[in-house]
């Protein structure tokens, strides 16, 4: 029973980042797109700890947790440079 | 089997919210409607793919792990700052200062007020206070 919910999993996150793809392609607004972006870290960190419980290791949640933050970094950063013209005063 | 049971719910119930929050990110007509959908709802899903993937390596698998708790609670203490950025930037970027409605003081709107503004107002209220004390 876990297996088949493992592929509906699956199968909504894909969708959601193809989604999340459209989204980015076709925004429009500029905070569409980097929110966009945002969500698609979210929904890559779910995927991985899918992938995780499908192959039965725990190995990916550091994979998951370096995303998370390079994600959260990132988002700052181009909302930053949209404010104020600068990362990093 | 209730352990079976409960992480296909988690499973099914994480696929949905990560699903309807993407959706929600193409079928909301309003930028700031946007901008609720996936920090909340996604916010969610991870929540729950986490949490089943905790159930599952404790009760199938047999080893205890804390990574997604770290992880979950990382993912809840950025949701907020991303979301605060992501609507100030939307605001700068459609609404001129004058577009919003007058503040009850007199000072501006803390979002446009300048640095100059701001470095000015707050060393006036810093001498009064001197005087004041």
């Amino acid at each position: 029973m876990i297996g088949y919910a493992l592929t509906f999993a699956f199968a909504c996150f894909g969708l959601a980042l193809l989604l999340n793809i459209y989204r980015v392609v076709r925004a429009p607004t500029k905070g569409d797109r980097i929110l966009a972006l945002d969500t698609m870290v979210i929904n890559s960190i779910a995927l991985l700890a899918l992938f995780g419980i499908l192959k039965g290791t725990t190995m990916y949640f550091e994979a998951s947790m370096i995303i998370a933050m390079t994600g959260f970094i990132s988002t700052v950063s181009y909302t930053r440079f949209l404010l104020r013209g600068d990362i990093i005063e | 089997m209730i352990v079976e049971i409960v992480i296909s719910a988690c499973l099914v119930v994480s696929g949905v919210f990560g699903l309807v929050g993407s959706f929600g990110l193409i079928k909301l007509p309003d930028p700031m409607m946007r901008l609720h959908a996936p920090t909340k709802a996604t916010t969610l899903g991870v929540g729950g793919a986490l949490i089943a993937s905790m159930l599952y390596f404790y009760f199938v698998v047999g080893q205890l792990s804390f990574h997604e708790l770290m992880i979950a609670l990382f993912l809840f203490l950025t949701a907020p700052v991303t979301g605060h950025f992501i609507a100030k930037t939307h605001l700068h970027l459609t609404r001129k200062p004058g577009d919003l409605p007058p503040t009850a003081g007199d000072r501006p709107w803390a979002s446009y007020e300048s640095d100059a503004e701001r470095a000015r107002i707050e060393a006036a209220a810093e001498a009064e206070g001197d005087t004041a004390g």
